[in-house]
């Protein structure tokens, strides 16, 4: 009996000892724990103070307006650097082309800005020489892709400046804004066109360019050849001839390397006037609601459709 | 008006594929026997390859090589075409500039148009004849670009009446250099490259060996194996031209072994006093690149992105050492090369002595045709390039046209799958790059990331991975593609700095 209970005694001690120690261990972690934690945050408000760099709140706020698309269209590098200049005053948010303009608006009102009548630019392409219109000398079978047939041997098409119809544009435009129509050539809806210039980018034969709405005026066609030879491959090829330089105001366009260039600087020269006498139709007039104008003397295009011209798209 | 489309209308495809779809459309057409046959052949290959013990580099692929249909041809001169389409920029660098009028006569091997500095050569009348135009015409390449035409006078006796002789033993260095830019020499395997700037090293560099490239690796090629044989005398004074303008103390002549005949006659004539070597080496594609010959034949390896001048070499063709050979003595120009016409298109495969700016579609008239044409390849299928127009001209770079029959449309049919990351491309890649992960990373169109973070620059485009690939992958196109984006670019970023 005695022997019991002093056992019994004994393991007490023992446990309540263990018990004593354990806790110990405990409370060293977590004060050890408590302690490191404590000399991080100082060393965290510390960095604050000495380190702290003033942003502009107004940055944030200006960003969330913006459409975030990092599209690139106004040239900077995305929106955030774009909201940044905005708050600097050393950029215009007209120049935020993917934004509706009432947005554009809120954003000079906000900043206290004017919002200058920024003209809206779009992607343009130079060249309408379709499967109904453009011959082919070869068929490519490779990767359905411009880029790709671009790099054997130029592609199949017979003009070597002219679209191959593989749609890379319509790929990479984020914005839905281009779509191959039945002959294989893409066009630019310019109500969705932000002008970021992606298509300019992807094109392999420097097909696109952006231009402000205004340019109304327009040469689709870059081949650099004379007369039949032009015309040998395509049916809307600017052949040369001269005759809208003849007729429009001097200085507007020119023929340059076989080729009519309108001198954009003197746009407001610019009528229908200079389309009504070419023979191909390869310079047009773009109406603002997106009809394409050729002149009364262009060559009515017989052929529609797709009939063994093109690259299946 | 199908017949006129069929009569103009080449089919034009991705090039490596073309290779892949021969060994298909060969083995289905001798049926029964082929697959034990081609098995043997190639057990008794591997064996070949591994008792010889020839020197070699790592990776590569073993192609059918189809040199069997003209190896045994000698070369032999074609008439001149009606009209010779010579372009002004048939070589690597600055585009040559004509000084000769139209409608101005001119006689067999005189100078028509001449260097725009240093990286660029002078361009040779090839036939006596008269200047019709210079004017905008199809290239090989693709875009239209200046070209004289010359009209050839077939009553003319046809006779190099132009150059004046040079000793070459009393020629220093810098006036052979000279002399060599003088005859219009550029790399004649394929590159283009002007010879005389690969004869002058950049400074701090010195040239110690020459090495002599005799592989010729491509698929249907032989015109280097016949010039090795028929043109040994002027490769061997082809290569002390060279000895001498670089200073380099040694030669040695890189042969694959399947032209072992080229190789014993090569010893069997080079002098003993001449610092002159042959080596076989193992047939493999692409062992007739630059870079893999200097890693077979010296086990060095040239820096990434440097020149082979780093390491001290310089390699040159064996075609452009026999045209050095003949022409730098007599003080001529490049006016003719050697050129293997074959593949299953063509009724009369042969090597023949063009003249530069035959256009390709009288070479194909003189060699006949056994039926439709399918793709026309300028070079070897491998890395030679299909053309869209047989308008384009014979240029200095063009070592041979492979002409092959039209696909079956089931064939041509190249359903790619996904990539099953079975590593057979990084096992093939000559240069050791990861070309699943670029082919992958083309899809996504990381172009940028392709050439910072995966080497897409050291690329060749040999089509060793595109080739390999059980998910039909058309990865050297992707990396065209993605290489010329971003040189595209890099071109408007300079254009903006400008």
């Amino acid at each position: 009996m005695f022997i019991a209970a002093a056992l019994a005694g004994r393991c007490g001690a023992e446990r309540r000892r263990r018990i004593d120690l354990s806790m110990a261990t405990i409370l060293t972690a977590v004060g050890f724990m408590a302690a490191l934690g404590l000399l991080l945050a100082l060393l965290l408000v510390i960095a604050n103070k000495r380190l702290y760099v003033f942003e502009d709140p107004r940055i944030d706020q200006v960003e969330d307006l913006l459409p975030k698309a990092n599209c690139g269209a106004c040239g900077e590098a995305g929106c955030r650097p774009f909201a940044e200049k905005l708050v600097k005053g050393e950029i215009d948010p007209a120049r935020c082309s993917v934004n509706s303009k009432s947005m554009n608006q809120v954003i000079a009102d906000f900043l206290g800005v004017a919002l200058s009548a920024h003209e809206r630019w779009v992607a343009r392409l130079a060249c309408d020489g379709g499967g109904n219109v453009a011959y082919l000398r070869a068929h490519y079978s490779g990767l359905p892709s411009c880029r790709a047939a671009a790099l054997v041997s130029g592609g199949g098409r017979g003009c070597t400046w002219g679209c191959l119809g593989f749609g890379d544009c319509e790929i990479v435009c984020d914005f839905g804004a281009i779509y191959m129509n039945r002959q294989g050539i893409p066009v630019v809806i310019e109500d969705k066109c932000t002008a970021c210039g992606e298509c300019v980018t992807v094109c392999p034969k420097d097909l696109f360019e952006l231009h402000p709405v205004s340019h109304r005026l327009w040469v689709a066609c870059k081949n650099l050849e004379f007369g039949d030879q032009a015309e040998h491959h395509c049916e809307v090829a600017c052949t040369a001839c001269g005759r809208c330089a003849q007729d429009s105001p001097e200085g507007l366009i020119q023929i340059k390397d076989n080729l009519a260039v309108i001198d954009y600087s003197n746009n407001a020269l610019a009528s229908k006037v200079a389309i009504e006498r070419c023979p191909t139709g390869a310079i047009v007039w773009l109406e603002a609601d997106g009809t394409v104008v050729k002149g009364r003397d262009a060559r009515k295009v017989l052929r529609k459709g797709t009939k063994g011209a093109l690259p299946a798209v | 008006m199908l017949c006129v489309l069929c009569a103009f209308a080449v089919p034009i495809t991705a090039v490596s594929p073309v290779m892949k779809h021969q060994t298909a459309a060969l083995s289905s057409n001798d049926v029964p026997n082929t697959g034990h046959d081609s098995l043997i052949q190639r057990i008794s290959m591997g064996l070949t390859r591994l008792l010889n013990g020839h020197k070699t580099f790592d990776h590569g692929i073993y192609p059918i090589e189809h040199k069997e249909l003209t190896a045994g041809k000698p070369i032999r001169r074609l008439p001149f075409a009606d009209e010779l389409i010579i372009p002004l920029q048939q070589h690597k660098g600055r585009a040559s500039l004509p000084m000769v009028k139209v409608g101005q006569e001119v006689v067999r091997g005189e100078p028509i148009a001449v260097a725009d500095q240093f990286v660029s050569v002078p361009m040779h009348a090839p036939a006596t004849g008269i200047i019709r135009a210079i004017s905008l015409t199809t290239t090989a390449e693709g875009p239209k670009a200046p070209a004289i035409i010359l009209k050839v006078y077939h009553a003319a006796s046809q006779q190099v009446l132009y150059g004046s002789e040079q000793d070459i033993e009393q020629m220093d260095a810098q006036a052979i250099i000279q002399a060599v830019q003088d005859a219009g020499l550029v790399g004649l395997g394929g590159g283009a490259f002007p010879s005389h700037v690969k004869l002058q090293p950049p400074p701090g560099c010195e040239i110690q060996t020459l090495l002599v490239n005799g592989c010729e690796c491509e698929p249907y090629l032989t015109c280097d194996h016949r010039i090795m044989l028929e043109q040994t005398e002027l490769l061997l004074r082809g290569i002390r031209i060279a000895l001498r303008a670089t200073g380099a103390q040694r030669a040695i002549i890189g042969v694959e072994d399947n032209k072992l005949d080229a190789v014993s006659h090569l010893r069997a004539r080079i002098p003993a006093h001449l610092p002159i070597t042959v080596e076989a080496v193992q047939t493999k594609y692409p062992q007739g690149a630059e870079k893999m010959l200097i890693t077979a034949l010296l086990g060095m390896e040239v820096p990434a992105g440097g020149l082979p001048a780093e390491i001290g070499v310089a390699v040159f063709n064996v075609g452009t050492l026999a045209q050095m050979g003949e022409l730098v003595p007599q003080g001529r120009g490049l006016i003719e090369r050697v050129v293997t016409v074959s593949g299953p298109a063509v009724k009369n495969p042969g090597n023949f002595l063009v003249p530069i700016g035959t256009p390709v579609r009288f070479l194909l008239d003189q060699v006949g045709l056994n039926g439709p044409l399918g793709q026309v390849i300028l070079g070897g299928p491998m890395m030679g390039m299909a053309v869209a127009s047989l308008d384009v001209p014979v240029t200095k770079s063009v070592s041979g046209v492979v002409a092959l029959e039209p696909e079956d449309p089931t064939l041509a049919r190249r359903q790619v799958y996904p990539c099953i990351k079975c590593g057979e491309c990084l096992k093939a890649c000559p240069v050791s790059l990861n070309p699943s992960m670029l082919g992958e990373l083309a899809v996504a169109r990381e172009y940028g990331v392709m050439a910072e973070q995966f080497n897409l620059d050291q690329c060749f485009e040999c089509g060793c991975c595109a080739f390999v690939c059980p998910s039909n992958i058309p990865l050297t196109q992707y990396f065209r593609i993605a290489k010329s984006i971003n040189r595209d670019a890099q071109r408007r970023e300079a254009a903006k700095h400008h």
